[in-house]
This record gives C-alpha cells, structure tokens and sequence, in this order.
C-alpha cells in the first residue's frame, strides 16, 4: 500500500534533513568568523573594547568618537562582559584600546599586590601589565568600589566612616559579589584593619539594583556599591569613608596595545584629563535617567568639552 | 516604546546575532543526535550507555562549559562559537533519547516489507527509517529550540552578544523597556522558529494531513516517544 | 587536561570539606533547594497534568503555555522576581519551580493520555468512578511516564540550582560565582562537577524508581513524552 507510493514522498524528508546539515555546518561556520578572533589583527585599525557596564561604555564611546574624528580608523567592540570574559583579549592584544579602572584591574592581573594609594596602584598596575600592553594616563575621575549603608542607618549609628562601624552593636550583614567574600577589602580585610564583624552574603549583580533594594528591604546592612553609581544619589545611600586605605584607589584608566600610537594616545590622554569625578557620575546619571545611549552620552559630553 | 525607539538597531543587531547562535546550534544538535540516536538503535548495549553519558551533559551548569569548551578547543571564550557549542551540547544531550525513540517508534513490519522490495539497508535508512521516525523527531526538535533560543541570554555573562545583553543592561539601568523587550523578543524568536519547525514538518510529511486518522496519530506522536 | 586535574584536588582538598561553607554543607543545601523547588512544581503540576489528560480539555492552551514558559530566559526572570522578592532563597525557588514545570506538567498529562484505553473503559464499565479511575488506572498505568517528567524536572533543576547562589549564600553555585569572578577555574569547574555529580545520582535513583514504575506488564509504549524534557536554566 502506501509503501511503493512513499519513497518518493519521503525523499522530501531526506532532502530537507540533508539541508539542514549544511546549513548547519555553513552558519556555524559563519559564527566563526568573530573579527577578534585573529588577534592583532589589522595595525591600521584601533580595535576598542568596553564592559558590559554602561558607564564604560559611555568612557569608550568618547574614545572611538574621539579618534575617529581625528581620522584614525577604529572598530568597536562594546558590550563584551565582564572583566573575566574580556581580559584574555586584551592580554592577547585583540583588542587595542579600553577604559579600565587601576584598582580592579590590578587586583585581577596581581592577586597579591600590596598598592593601595592612586600613584601607588598606578605604577604597580604598569608593571602588572603583560608585554606589549601599557597604561596611558589615568584620569581624575574615579569609579570605585565603596561600602555604603541607607541614611537611616548611618543616622541611627552616627556612621561616616568604616571605623565608625565599631558601634553597631546589632549584628551587619554584607552583601557583595561573590568575590568579595575572599577579596582583601571583604569581611577578613573588615576585621584586620578596622576590627568591624560582619557576616556575608552573596548578591552577584554587582551593586546593582537587587543590591539598593536588600539595603533598603533592611536584608543587609552595608553593600559594595561603585562611587560613580548613580543610585547612591538617588536612593540617599552614605558611602562611609575609608580612613584606612582598604579600598584600592581605582581611577579610570586606558589600557593600550602597541597598535595605539602616540598621537592617538595623546588624544586619549586630552579625554582622561578632561574627565572630572563629578563628570563621570553626571554621565551614568544621563544613562540611567534619561535612558540615553552611550553614543549620544559620549558625543555631547566630547562637544561641551571642546574635545570634539 | 521611546527606548525601543531610539535603540531600534541596537534592539534588530541583538536580534540577529541571537538567531545566529540558535539556528546553528539547533541544527547541530539534529544532526548529532540523529547520528548517536541511530547508533543507539543499532547497536543496543553501547547505545545505552553512549546515551546516558549523553543525557548527563544536560545537567553541566552552563556558565563553567562556556569556560571549558575554550581551553579543551582553544577556541576565544569570547565567540559565538564557543556558545554555539555548548547549545548544541546541551540540544543533544535532549534530542539523542528523543532520536532513539523516534526510530524505535517505526513498525518494524515497514521495514521488513522495504527489504522484501529490495531496498538496500542504506535506502531503507533514508527512505523509510528517517521519514516515518520524522514526527516523533519533530516534537524533541521544537522542543529543543525552545529551550535553545531561551540559554543564548546567557552568553551576556561571558560577552557573547544576543538579546541577553538587554537583559544584563536593562537591569544595570533600571530600563524596564530594555528589559520587557528582552524577554518579549527572546520568547518571540522561540515562537517563530516554532511555528517554521511546525510547517516545515507538514510541508515533509505530506501524508500525516488530511485525514482524521492521521490527525489521532500525530496526537499520538506528540505525547508518547519511548526513551530509555 | 590539568584544569579537570586541578578541580578534582580541590574536591579532594580537605580543607574544603566540613563548616557552614564546606562542599558537604553545600551539597546539602543544593539538594534541598533542588528537592524543595520540585515538590513545590509537582503539587501543582501534577494534579494539573491529570487533570487535563484525564479530560483531554484545555490541552492545546497549557501546552502551548508551557512551551512558552520554557523560552522566558531563566537569569532574565530571577532579577525580575529579586526585585519584587528581594534577596534570599524565596526568588529563586521560584524561578526554579518556573522552570521544572513544563517538564512535570508534560509527564503527568502524557503519562495519563499514555493509559491504554482499552483497559480505562473497561474499569469505566466496572462503574468505576471518574476518581477511581485516575487513580487506580490511568495513575498507575502511566506511572513511568509521569516519574519520566519528574525525572527530567529534577535534572533540570538540580543543574539550574546553582543560580540560588546569585541572590543567597546557598548551595554550591557558590563555588562556580566564586571561582568564576575571581577567575579560580579549579575552584569553579569543582563546583561543576559536583553538581554534575549530583545529577548523576538524582537521575539513577529516580530511573530506579521508573524502572519499577513500568511494572511486569508494560501497556503504554513509553515512558517520557518529548515535551517533559526539561528546559535549561
């Protein structure tokens, strides 16, 4: 019955399935040929590189803008992770060019570094740095980690600084990223320099907004949230002042391969100088409020500094 | 909407670069889990345990293959390719008991009669095993490209770029469109290719529409697939 | 490779077993979020499940929910139910009972549906109640498939666990945060294997239990439907 009718009905099976095989093999061929993936690359073009971090990218974003219209050719490549996803191209030189921060980076190049102060961190990091890799000069502007606790309970404690913590005599909760909980500036380094006893918990978002809201739900006490974060403005949140020095400085600082060469570094040094604290936080606002896009950000702030 | 407005080729570059992953790895995963679902049929005790071994890859949190699969291939963390592999890892370790299942569900009295009409074994493979194996086939393949389209969002944790990356910004920004058009756009993606797989199936299998019994088995298709 | 080298000695180190962050202790804790997020999917689930396969009503609408539900990306909705729910282990159970439900829901209405119907309307002419019926026929008769969905449910969900350690100090997803953002990949690949591990044994015992399921006389050809596989996290 159907038998003798169906091979020639069913070859359409066959031929749809073959079909499906190269098309396999052919897109996944396509998905190879990510630009980055022959590192080096072209030396005419600067490859530039960004977190996965909106003010970052907003930092980058000035960069590209900048040397493009100095007519350097550049590529961007924006949005790419986190520190762990990204560092292994900029240690090959796949990428040439992207806004860092001194601490941090430090830290992930050199576990074990001892530096704590900006020109201290800085030099350590240039150091730290692989071959073919260097640092151009930091900026003012900072973006760094730092503990913060709600108004209430700053006033309730008469808190300022992270000493000031010894009067708290209700058990603190931490949160942070996983991280910290091994990081010097975690709740060991808590202990050894300023004697505070917290207890720690996990909130992988970086300092984002499920971390404002366990603060303000009363779920934690003190969270890591980075200086350039708008919502510490917005949600009256009190950085306390480290008095001690457990917070690596991290000032926002350009890492560049050989493929920068010195006039594009001296365009990304005018940036850098240019870029206040008060600037870099006034940027994430932008983002954050007026939800605009890093390009927008990047290129208006670029004309009113005349950069541009 | 003034978001998705203003980032609309931002949102259509996501969107492109999501299928991109999810085709190819849904497609590799057929073709992988067709071959070992096959090799399962045949030769029984190996297939067993070839597919177990499968299975278990399911259950690899993703975020440690995607480290893994770079320094075993040295292929960049940071590709599509990378993600593309462990898709696919994942599809077929779904798909392969779904394949097997799927050849098994062919009554061996079609095939007999293919042979009695002097088909070679090769023929018999593709003109009667893999077509008559095609609905039960189907029903794991939409099901894998659901599921899919969903874990391409995870690349934004390494850097590969999809619509995840909406959802990672979004949050960091507090956008909700960002968000909203995230999950919408991720769930539409698996809508979409869902509804192809559906009309590319009765485009091949021409002979399952139409009649009322046909309608009862491809019911029955749908629901029962035997896995070992 | 030394990577898989590495990670097995720091699962053999023992000094990271024992104390409220030793691999026992978090072993534990992954099981019980694994074992809470499963019951709390199967109460509603399953009774769901029967439901519809024992009345053949609603099935398009609920299968075509849950494969919908199996695209809505797992880390997307985690964020979403933290802010509502705030920190601690409430959002991502949740968003793991989210995921195992698909799966249960698929194996009870097929395991159901899978009851051969020759014996239903026998027991049916026995006067059987429609109660009865589901449950002394059509339960047991499509047990495997039903324990097929649980299977699946419990893999994907004890793989998909790892993410409770993102809002709360739970299970041994921390170890993969960990060693992921402070690049320790002996460490991180560690907390992979054991959750792999984990697996393997959930998913042998409970292909155990489907094995017994399936009885001396197995009358339904199957005993997972292709829609109770699971959708990964």
């Amino acid at each position: 019955m159907t038998i003798t009718r169906s091979p020639h009905r069913l070859r359409r099976v066959t031929a749809g399935l073959a079909a499906a095989a190269i098309g396999a093999l052919t897109l996944a061929a396509c998905g190879d040929s990510d630009p980055l993936d022959n590192s080096g690359g072209d030396s005419d073009t600067i490859v530039i590189g960004s977190q996965e971090y909106y003010s970052n990218e907003i930092i980058a974003e000035a960069y590209s803008q900048a040397l493009e219209a100095a007519g350097f050719e550049v590529e961007e490549e924006f949005k790419i992770g986190q520190r762990e996803a990204y560092l292994p191209d900029i240690e090959s030189g796949a990428i040439d060019l992207f806004p860092e921060y001194t601490g941090p980076l430090l830290i992930a190049l050199d576990q074990d570094a001892t530096a704590k102060l900006s020109d201290d961190v800085y030099a350590a990091l240039g150091e730290a740095l692989p071959d073919g890799l260097r640092a151009l000069e930091q900026s003012e502007a900072t973006d760094q980690d730092s503990y913060v606790v709600t108004r209430d309970y700053a006033d309730q404690w008469g808190l300022a600084t992270i000493e000031d913590l010894t009067k708290v005599t209700d058990p603190i909760v931490f949160g942070a990223n996983s991280e910290a909980e091994s990081r010097p500036n975690g709740p060991k380094g808590l202990k050894s320099t300023y004697g505070v006893e917290v207890s720690f918990t996990p909130i992988d978002d970086g300092g984002g907004p499920l971390t404002v809201k366990a603060l303000k739900d009363g779920d934690i006490q003190m969270a890591i949230i980075y200086t350039g974060d708008p919502s510490i403005q917005k949600n009256d949140l009190v950085p306390l002042e480290d008095t001690k020095g457990l917070f690596l400085a991290s000032h926002v600082v350009p890492i560049a391969s050989d493929d920068v060469d010195d006039e594009a570094a001296a365009i990304i040094d005018e940036i850098s100088a240019a870029m206040s604290p008060e600037d870099l936080v006034a940027l994430n606002a932008r983002s954050v409020d007026e939800q605009l896009s890093a390009e927008v950000i990047a290129k208006e702030w670029l004309e009113d500094e005349g950069l541009l | 909407m003034t978001w998705l407005e203003a980032n609309r080729s931002y949102v259509l570059d996501m969107l492109l670069q999501h299928v991109q992953i999810a085709v190819p790895a849904v497609l590799i995963s057929i073709v992988a889990a067709v071959a070992l679902g096959r090799l399962a049929w045949r030769w029984r005790r190996v297939g067993a345990v070839v597919l177990g071994a499968t299975s278990l890859l399911y259950s690899v949190p993703a975020l440690p293959l995607l480290i893994v699969i770079p320094v075993v291939l040295s292929i960049p963390l940071r590709s599509d390719l990378n993600l593309i592999i462990a898709l696919a890892l994942y599809g077929t370790a779904l798909l392969a008991g779904t394949a097997l299942d799927a050849f098994r569900s062919v009554d061996p009295r079609v095939r007999e009669a293919a042979e009695a009409l002097g088909h070679s074994r090769a023929g018999i493979w593709w003109k009667v095993d893999l077509p008559l194996s095609f609905p039960v086939l189907l029903s794991g393949i939409r099901v894998i490209t659901v599921s899919t389209v969903s874990l391409v969002t995870i690349g934004a944790l390494v850097g590969i770029q999809s619509l995840g990356n909406l959802l990672t910004d979004g949050f960091q920004r507090g956008i909700h469109a960002e968000i909203v058009t995230g999950i919408v756009l991720t769930i539409l993606v698996a809508v979409v290719l869902d509804v192809l797989l559906v009309l590319v199936g009765a485009l091949v299998t021409p002979w399952r529409r139409r009649t009322p019994r046909a309608r009862s088995r491809r019911r029955a298709d749908d629901t029962a697939a035997v896995s070992a | 490779m030394s990577l898989f080298g590495d990670a097995l000695a720091w699962i053999l180190d023992g000094g990271h077993w024992g104390g409220p962050t030793g691999i026992d202790t978090r072993l534990w804790q992954h099981l019980a979020v694994t074992f809470a997020a499963v019951a709390l999917a199967a109460a509603v689930a399953i009774p769901l499940g029967v439901l519809i396969g024992h009345t053949g009503r609603g099935r398009l609408v609920v299968v075509a929910t849950a494969g919908a539900v199996r695209a809505v990306p797992t880390l997307g909705l985690l964020t979403l139910l933290g802010l509502w729910l705030g920190i601690g282990l409430t959002a991502p159970l949740l968003a793991l009972v989210v995921l195992a439900f698909p799966s249960l829901l698929a194996g009870a209405y097929a395991g159901v549906e899978s009851a051969d119907r020759g014996a239903v309307d026998a027991a049916r002419s026995l006067g059987m109640s429609e109660w009865q019926l589901v449950l002394r026929v059509e339960l047991p008769l499509g047990a495997a498939v039903v324990i097929g969905g649980l299977r699946a449910a419990t893999l994907q969900v004890v793989a998909t666990a790892t993410l409770a350690a993102y809002l709360s100090d739970t299970g041994l997803g921390r170890y993969l945060f960990a060693g992921l953002k402070s690049r320790d990949y002996p460490q991180m690949l560690a907390g992979a294997l054991l959750v792999a591990a984990l697996a393997l044994l959930l998913d042998v015992a409970l292909a155990f239990v489907q094995r017994a399921c399936r009885g001396p006389a197995p009358l339904a050809p199957s005993d997972a439907a292709p829609e109770a596989a699971p959708a990964k996290g």
